[in-house]
């Protein structure tokens, strides 16, 4: 063959549109035509529509529940409450972290809008009537809101259900409200380092109860099938194999009759990992009426009623030497809960990976402790966009190194920088026992600062403040700085399991005679991408275009065993799956390439999309060739067909990292809060595709936006959940969100087959902590150690009030 | 989120739609945009059994601009404000005002009979229409009046229109040429009532101010028109001491609950901080 016939290898290459490309999204030819197919698109006959009566109490007894009118409205079949349940001892569930739940309220209520009574109607407008009539008859119990006070000796008891076992599942109870202790790290070398230190700081630091509020609410359409005996359910879940196991080991229905759909999600982050009483009603009412049953929560309930995030507080405390090497890290935690324990964590953290919380810097020695409390609010505590608590933990670390260098009078920028791990300690064991896999934070940094102009901005600052001053501006300019270190891509079997499942991921890919594939793995994109970057990863393995890999993912009886999409697990895991089986794929291409090619398979040599004998590269096979080969002729020792399977249990978990800079000018006389400039610099390794990136981190820019600035479910005294609609709850519009500026290192996983560390919730982790360092930071000359989140108008203008700078 | 059951009637005409509100009584409401009363129904906090829509009435619709009196036809949707040039010209607070409505899709819907009618005192367009003066043509089976809007309103939902009546448009005279104007609303996002917002048209002659109207909104149970801020200003160079005279005057008869945006005495203090910047942007707008 002819050499100029043959495209130069990077032609070639950019032609598969494989790792680097930033190909369009292929998913969103049907989202931006609305032709996505979502939980609450399902429509089939006969199907019927389940709603909740919800209570109205945070902590009340059920005296009486009547249904006598709800049952009479025409349209309405049945209404289930609790003692429906019980017979089949589906009145309590478990939950993820090792509690159970009630799935309809049992004697007692123990959170405003806490499911009673689902009502079985003909369609959503029957069933909505029938739940109006519902009359539940309570007694007022003194609700437990505040977390601090749940330990108390007169403290209402909560959980009736639980209150003789004072064994947890995470060890001892040490009250009746307590759910855990758990602890990780050196407390008495702590608590000395920390004696010894020329400098300590110590904040409470709370981070707000919040909520993930992805667009789409949570629901499914359960669909007993009696002639085969099978159990369908389409649903909004992050995981779905885990979701068909659970739901086997408590119906006692075989795993293999158990199918678990995931259709198009609307997000999820992290609201839709675990399992909510509406999917076990739905379940239950098709099993009862052998006819399908759709059950879709609206705002107000998935506000109220389905998984919380945060709801930490945090007390830090960190000691320093006089020259600002850091020497110790504190950290005890109390943890709101809510009424039960539904967290979702790998079981052996029931604080999640909280003890990433010496973040980026090499602190010699570290305690940190939680206490997990019962409180008469919804359960929950997801990951909203987040590994396993990492969020609370980059937020507490990244405000006490605020804290402490404000104490020290010291540039904020530069206490990082002279704290930093250095890039050459990693692999990096850090104090609470954290082997981080790559880092360059120095290079990270100091990017950040040159582009963001950080000498000028702090210059600026020292000249506004004298403005400010002279009485000649109202407005505080504040300079936030974060640097996070995330930890995600859970994670290794050997520590990280749910409910027992080990947490590795998979892919099973089918190589197409005609030399085009497809790709099935155990996640679920709820608005990630997976359907372009998979094929992406699969491209630069097998040197077949993206283009003509197709990926099917979230049916259970298609698609190989796997954990799910959250803690940005998916690329570090399924990702690596993806390219192990690609590999596997191009193992056995290569022995059909030396048949073919009549040589030795040690004398071919892999380029791009063929393989080439060594020296002769005019003797080739591409992959395309080599698809057909394996179906169409007859190989000795080599069986036909093109497939490949990998489970991959990742050796470690990854660490991206970012250098996230915020500038903000505050209104002192309103309390508003303009940012003016966010520049978010992310190190995820390799990049699979820049552009999906780069959509990655302007969302969760804008989620950590909402979170910092105005994101609260908060209660009142009687247990009230305040502003549970989007009313008040702040979803960010187009309009308050600043234009981001993304820029990116580079710093590869040594573990990853592909280097890929996993992105999608940095800038959440690091977007958080650089918003709040910032309106911190426009008051930190007045005095300001630290002001709580959210910075809503109103705390800011209470923050400058009590600083006497309102006039 | 489901509202309750109810009848939809489509009238064509506003007398067909009266004589529909007399006979269907009490339990009927008359439906505009929409977009105040169905949320309320989604919550049902409002279960009228029958809707009486009157999008297809031609003549609730339209802005008249003549002889030194503009007229806005009830139906009349804040897009519509908002793309009307004459209105602009002629009365530019209104479509200022209009677009902190909320967002397009609310606006393309939202009409300015509704809402002013709504009572709900979250709702922009009464306390601009009390600093304007507006009267409200209110019209039943037994025939027409005007009310003014400084009169209209008498608690949270519950105005001067009698049973039966319906809102047919709000009439004011065109504000002097020159005059200057700003309606300042503070909210949390778009698509938020205000935590306090003020409407302020004056007029400037030779360097003193001689007229002002101030009027609030979402900082009591009603729309308050600030006759006393407004006062304050008049006959004065709008130095700092009018000014704040004025915005003082504003406060003092603010009333407002706490809630999400804040406590009361947050929300008051915006008050004033709206109605101060808001006399200092009319005042550079005066000529
Ligand atoms: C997300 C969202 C945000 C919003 N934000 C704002 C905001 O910031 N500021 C603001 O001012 N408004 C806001 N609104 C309300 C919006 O402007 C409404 O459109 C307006 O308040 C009511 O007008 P409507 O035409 O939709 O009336 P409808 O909702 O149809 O009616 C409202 C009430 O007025 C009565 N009514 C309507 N027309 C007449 C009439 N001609 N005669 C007698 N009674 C009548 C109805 O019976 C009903 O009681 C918001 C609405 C939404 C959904």
């Amino acid at each position: 063959m002819n050499d100029q016939t043959i495209p130069p290898a990077a032609e070639r290459a950019a032609a598969l549109q494989g790792l680097g490309s930033s190909r369009k999204r292929v998913e969103d030819a049907r989202f931006t035509q609305g032709k996505g197919n979502y939980v609450d698109d399902i429509k089939l006959p006969g199907m019927l529509f389940g709603d909740f009566a919800r209570s109205s109490h945070g902590h009340a007894r059920i005296k009486s529940i009547n249904k006598e009118a709800a049952l009479a409205v025409p349209g309405v079949i049945a209404v289930l409450t609790a003692e429906d349940l019980k017979p089949l001892n589906l009145h309590y569930m478990p939950t993820l972290a090792g509690d159970v739940q009630a799935v309809l309220a049992d004697e007692k209520v123990l959170f405003q809008n806490q499911e009673i009574a689902f009502v079985v109607a003909e369609d959503r407008y029957a069933a909505a009537d029938g739940v109006e009539l519902i009359e539940v008859e309570y007694e007022e119990l003194p609700a437990l809101v505040d977390p601090f006070k749940a330990m108390d000796d007169d403290a209402p008891l909560l959980r009736e259900d639980i209150k003789d076992k004072m064994d947890g599942a995470h060890g001892p109870r040490k009250h009746y409200n307590h759910i855990f202790y758990w602890e990780e790290g050196d407390k008495e070398g702590t608590d000395k380092a920390l004696a010894e230190s020329d400098v300590v700081v110590e904040e409470l630091i709370t981070y707000p109860r919040c909520h993930p509020s992805p667009i789409e609410t949570c629901g499914c359409v359960a669909s007993m099938d009696k002639i085969n005996g099978k159990l369908t359910i389409w649903g909004t879940f992050q995981a779905p194999h885990a979701v068909r196991t659970v739901a086997s080991l408590i119906t006692n229905i075989a795993e293999h009759n158990i199918r678990i759909v995931s259709p198009d999600i609307g997000g999820g982050f992290g609201n839709k990992v675990g399992v909510y009483p509406g999917y076990i009603c739905a379940a239950v009412a098709s099993i009862v009426t052998g006819v399908p049953v759709k059950w879709i929560e609206d705002k107000i309930e998935n506000l109220t009623a389905t998984a919380f995030a945060r709801d930490y507080h945090m007390t830090g405390k960190i000691g320093a030497t006089k020259d600002g090497k850091i020497t110790a890290l504190s950290c005890n935690v109390l943890a709101d809960h809510g009424a039960f324990d539904a967290c979702a964590d790998p079981t052996q953290f029931p604080a999640g990976f909280f003890s990433i919380c010496t973040g980026s810097y090499d602190i010699p020695v570290a305690h940190c402790g939680v206490d997990g409390v019962y409180t008469n609010k919804a359960p929950g505590g997801v990951a909203y966009r987040c590994s396993f608590r990492v969020t609370e933990a980059a937020y507490m670390i990244e405000r006490m190194i605020d804290i402490l260098a404000r104490k020290m009078d010291m540039d904020p920028a530069e206490l990082r920088m002279k704290n930093f791990i250095k890039k050459e300690q990693f692999p990096y064991t850090s104090a609470l026992g954290w082997e981080y896999d790559s880092g360059d934070y120095h290079t990270a940094m100091e990017k950040a600062m040159e582009t963001v102009g950080y000498k000028a901005l702090r210059a600026e600052q020292v000249e506004n403040r004298a403005a400010f001053a002279r009485g000649e501006t109202r407005a505080l300019m504040g300079v936030g700085v974060a640097f996070f270190t995330e930890i995600v891509g859970a994670g290794p079997v050997k520590n990280c399991d749910i409910l027992g499942l080990g947490m590795f991921d998979s892919c099973e890919i089918r190589i197409h005679p005609t030399g085009s594939a497809i790709a099935r793995v155990g996640t679920i994109s709820q608005g990630q991408g997976h359907a372009t970057t998979f094929p992406q990863i699969l491209a630069s393995e097998i040197g077949l275009p993206a283009e003509d890999i197709t990926v099917e993912e979230g049916d259970t009886d298609t698609a190989p065993y796997g954990l799910g999409t959250y803690g940005s697990r998916t690329t570090p895991v399924a990702g690596a799956a993806a390219a192990m089986a690609g590999r596997k794929i191009r193992a056995k291409a290569q022995m059909i390439a030396a048949y073919l090619l009549e040589v030795h398979d040690g004398d071919l040599e892999w380029d791009v999309d063929r393989f080439q004998v060594k020296g002769n590269p005019e003797k080739f096979k591409t992959m395309k060739e080599l698809a057909f080969a394996a179906y169409s002729q007859a190989i000795p020792g080599i069986e036909p067909g093109l497939e490949a399977v990998s489970y991959y249990d990742p050796p470690n978990m990854t660490y991206p990292f970012g250098a996230y800079i915020c500038v903000v000018d505050v209104d002192v006389d309103t309390g508003v809060v303009d940012v003016r400039r966010f520049y978010a610099l992310d190190d995820c390794g390799t990049r699979i595709n820049p552009m999906i990136i780069e959509g990655q981190v302007h969302g969760g820019l804008t989620e950590a936006l909402a979170i910092a600035m105005g994101q609260e479910i908060s209660y009142d005294a009687m247990g009230n959940v305040k502003g549970g609609s989007l009313m008040d709850y702040y979803l960010p519009t187009a309009v308050e969100t600043p234009v981001w500026e993304t820029d990116h290192t580079v710093t590869p996983s040594p573990h990853h087959p592909i280097g890929a560390k996993g992105v999608g919730e940095s800038p959440n982790v690091g977007g958080v902590p650089a918003f709040s360092n910032a309106v911190n930071d426009a008051f930190a000359h007045l005095g300001l150690t630290h002001t709580q989140m959210p910075h809503d108008h109103w705390r800011v203008w209470q923050t400058a009030q009590r600083l006497g700078v309102t006039g | 989120m489901i509202p309750g059951s109810f009848d939809y009637h489509r009238p064509a005409s506003l007398d067909a739609a009266i004589s529909l509100l007399a006979s269907l009584g009490e339990e009927a409401r008359v439906v505009a945009g929409g977009h105040s009363l169905i949320p309320m129904m989604k919550l049902r906090m409002a279960v009228p059994e029958h809707l009486i829509d009157l999008q297809d009435i031609d003549d609730l619709k339209g802005i008249a601009i003549n002889a030194g009196t503009i007229t806005i036809g009830a139906m009349t949707t804040q897009a519509e404000l908002i793309a009307s040039a004459e209105l602009e010209s002629a009365c530019p607070i209104i479509k200022e005002t209009a677009l902190l409505i909320a967002d397009p899709q609310v606006r393309n819907v939202g009409t300015i009979g509704g809402n002013v009618a709504n009572g709900d005192p979250g709702n922009d367009m009464p306390a601009l229409m009390q600093a304007l003066d507006a009267q409200y043509v209110l019209q039943g089976s037994g025939g027409s009046r005007e009310v003014s809007a400084r009169d209209f309103y008498e608690a949270a939902y519950f105005t001067a229109i009698e049973d039966g009546e319906i809102l047919t448009a709000v009439r004011f005279a065109t504000p002097a040429a020159g005059h200057g104007y700003a309606y300042f609303k503070q909210k949390r996002k778009i698509g938020d009532y205000a935590t306090a917002a003020a409407a302020v048209i004056l007029t400037i002659d030779g360097g003193t101010c001689s007229s002002a109207s101030i009027a609030l909104t979402n900082v009591g149970d009603t729309p308050l028109f600030a006759q006393a801020a407004g006062e304050a200003l008049i006959g004065s160079s709008l130095d700092q001491g009018a000014v704040a005279a004025a915005v003082e005057a504003a406060k003092a008869i603010t009333d407002p609950v706490a809630d999400g945006r804040g406590p009361a005495g947050f929300r008051t203090h915006i008050a004033g901080v709206m109605v101060g910047r808001a006399i200092a942007c009319a005042a550079e707008r005066a000529n």
